[in-house]
């Protein structure tokens, strides 16, 4: 009997002696949300990482959609165990800005650990969104993406529509002349907010609401009741009495009515571009989103969308300095070049960008050049740069709502429009006082 | 000497139910005066700021007109969704209770859906309601019907109603067939004598004796379309189309964990409580007066 118990001890004081290695590897969190394909590259990146060196090591975990890992992350963060690293998309950046002591800058963090780092060999029109007004680097873009226009080439034949619209006024009457051959739906559209108001007033470079679309400070107010939003959406309601516009929901689920053929065109993100290719059984093309042509400089450029990685605050020097070293390790050119090509997202370094473009890829997938040339297409304004609402999470299900409540015809547009405005307001005001000063 | 007298001690009565009470400190009336007390601060979504605001989120809540409306909407909702499940479950249960071959089958494949997870169940309907992709939601739309519960509210609330009706069927089948055959054979029989035709049979005496098994239900069902619907309303519509699903429980979820607004999501959540509590007093108060045991 003894005998077996000192068996046992020993085997188990073996295992852990083996299970524990001999030098101390600094193990660092990932909470990311991506799934599928983009799932399997993130995997890559972890590995590639760590077997590129034997210091750190890079563990990440799938915590389910953007939302989920947000609060995911918050709630870990109140319990004290936070990850080293969070991805969180593009809304949520208010959030994480305006949690001072719960998160690292990431151009502190790089300068602090004396990391190569040069903000401006980033696209601004992507780090734009992820810095404050100076131009520091908040949080590092990992996945980019734009607004475009899909459109159904043989359907659009077959309506005789010589050429995809460029401006809202062609879209509204391609839109009708599609009834005849599609009734269901002859234009459609995904990410109500995000397409309908967020892309249309940096592509028309009007505020969304002011202090630079709240960049500037908590203090802002939303401000995009005006007149030409007003026309958007009662083009929009008018086209949804006969359907030629159907709306499709406030996410992308509706996104696979243009991949089984019934909406010939529709607005969403560049990054539905490896699905269309997997699935559109017909000839397709994506275009710049439409603009009003009567606006003064329109189009100005599209905004992205996306997630990118924060820092969380309160870790050990030891995983800062291993963070620090996987962004440099992510930002690396050819890495980049990579990571655009097989996942659709963009490019976040200029490099890259050039890179690209010079070895003739554009050439053949013309696709995935559209949403970088929307997001370049003028160097950022102060209503183009991004936006920065607290809450925005929820704000976008307000504006949503409002949107749904003009296209059903229960409110008019100016009605809904200045329902979404006051109902906002009221959001950021309470954001304003819960921010740490 | 008194009979009782086999333990002397007051305190083994105490020990026995101390684990209950334990259960209901800890999963109950802790959580319960944590959302109180949540419920008059407000903070940020890390937790890094608090302040002590009294009652500001209750007013701030029953000055909004979304509020309302989550309310009217919880009503509707429970009330269609209490009747359906209630009554196809009684029918189902009623004719399964019949001898006819291979009942047990049946009654297997009637209980079936209780297993499915609410959210799952969600999209499986969502498989066949989607526009333009759902097997049925292109059989309705080929015959002209305009099926888009991403913009009618009205739509949008009976894809949730048969959803939560679909999941719920199968609970309430349960324990109406097991009232049933609770029920003497003699009963029924001796009225059979006595020239009563199956429907009278039925609400004379199956009914009524039914009646503390119903109302069992009704306070479970109750209970189960006040909370336990989120996982449906999140994955079918997201509350939408303009709020027309969003019931009080999916108000809290969005205010709370979306909206990071914890202070107004407690006041919410304690409101909620109150109207529950003071549903099923109702209920035991008035309606089990009507309950023959």
């Amino acid at each position: 009997m003894v005998l077996r118990h000192y068996s046992v001890a020993t085997t188990l004081a073996v295992t852990l002696a083996l299970a524990t290695p001999a030098y101390a590897v600094t193990e660092i969190q990932w909470w990311h949300a991506m799934t599928g394909p983009n799932n399997d590259v993130v995997v890559k990146l972890a590995n590639d990482f760590n077997a590129s060196q034997g210091d750190y090591k890079i563990v990440p975990t799938f915590k389910g959609s953007y939302a989920d890992t947000l609060n995911a992350g918050i709630a870990a963060f109140r319990a004290g165990n936070a990850p080293g690293i969070m991805q969180v998309f593009e809304v949520g950046t208010a959030t994480m800005m305006a949690a001072r002591g719960a998160v690292k800058p990431v151009s502190a963090l790089m300068k602090e650990q004396g990391e190569a780092f040069d903000p401006k060999s980033y696209l601004p029109a992507i780090t734009g969104y992820y810095s404050t007004s100076k131009g520091d680097m908040l949080s590092f873009p990992f996945n980019s993406s734009s607004m475009v226009l899909w459109v159904n080439l043989d359907a659009l034949k077959k309506a005789d529509i010589a050429a995809p619209p460029k401006t809202w006024p062609e879209v509204f009457a391609d839109a009708k002349k599609l009834h005849a051959t599609s009734p269901t739906c002859g234009f459609s559209s995904a990410w109500g907010s995000w397409g309908l108001i967020e892309q249309f007033s940096a592509w028309h470079n009007v505020p969304i609401g002011s202090k630079a679309n709240g960049l500037d400070g908590f203090d802002t107010v939303l401000e995009f009741n005006t007149p030409l939003e007003t026309k958007l959406l009662d083009g929009l309601a008018d086209l949804q009495k006969d359907k030629s516009y159907d709306y499709s929901g406030r996410t992308n689920t509706g996104e696979g009515r243009f991949t089984s053929g019934e909406c010939p065109m529709f607005m969403t993100s560049s990054a539905f571009y490896p699905n269309v290719k997997a699935n559109a059984k017909f000839a397709y093309n994506a275009v710049p989103m439409p603009y009003f042509p009567d606006v003064n400089g329109a189009p100005q450029n599209s905004i992205i969308g996306g997630a990118s990685l924060w820092v969380m605050g309160g870790k050990s020097p030891e995983e800062y300095k291993g963070i620090a070293k996987f962004f440099t390790f992510l930002s690396d050119t050819d890495r980049q070049v990579y990571l655009h090509q097989v996942s659709g997202y963009l490019p976040i370094t200029k490099a890259a960008y050039e890179k690209t473009k010079a070895s003739g890829f554009y050439e053949k997938n013309p696709i995935l050049e559209v949403p970088l040339k929307e997001l370049t297409n003028k160097p950022p304004t102060e209503n183009s740069r991004g936006l920065r609402f607290g809450g925005m999470v929820q704000l976008r299900d307000v504006f949503a709502e409002e949107i749904e409540a003009a296209l059903a015809g229960k409110k008019s547009a100016k009605e809904a429009l200045d329902a979404a405005v006051s109902r906002g307001n009221a959001m950021l005001r309470q954001f304003e006082r819960t921010a740490v000063k | 000497m008194e009979p009782r007298a086999i333990f002397s001690g007051r305190l083994l009565p105490y020990l026995l139910v101390l684990p209950q009470l334990a259960v209901s400190l800890i999963f109950f009336y802790w959580p319960a005066a944590q959302a109180l007390w949540q419920s008059f601060l407000v903070q940020d979504a890390f937790g890094l700021s608090t302040e002590f605001v009294w009652f500001e989120n209750y007013v701030h809540l029953l000055q909004t007109p979304e509020y309302y409306q989550a309310i009217g909407v919880t009503f509707v909702f429970s009330a269609l969704v209490v009747f359906f499940s209630l009554t196809i479950g009684l029918l189902l249960a009623v004719m399964a209770n019949h001898n006819i071959t291979g009942v047990q089958i049946y009654r297997t494949f009637l209980i079936i859906p209780y297993a499915v997870a609410p959210a799952v169940a969600s999209v499986l309907f969502i498989f066949m309601f989607q526009p333009g992709l759902g097997m049925i939601a292109r059989a309705m739309q080929r015959n002209g019907i305009d099926w888009n519960p991403v913009l009618n509210g009205t739509q949008a609330m009976i894809l949730v109603v048969i959803v939560a009706v679909w999941n719920q069927i199968s609970y309430n089948f349960l324990f109406f067939l097991a009232g049933l055959q609770a029920i003497p054979k003699s009963v029924i029989e001796a009225a059979a004598i006595d020239g009563a035709r199956p429907v009278r049979r039925f609400w004379t005496i199956v009914f009524p004796l039914l009646s503390p098994t119903t109302f069992f239900l009704i306070i479970v069902n109750i209970t189960y379309v006040f909370f336990n619907t989120l996982g449906i309303i999140d994955t079918a519509t997201g509350g939408g189309p303009n709020g027309a699903t969003q019931t009080l429980v999916y108000k809290v979820f969005q205010d709370g964990k979306v909206g990071s607004d914890l202070g107004g999501s407690a006041a919410q959540s304690v409101i909620l409580m109150i109207i529950v509590v003071a549903l099923t007093a109702f209920q035991f108060r008035y309606v089990e007066k009507k309950v023959h045991y």
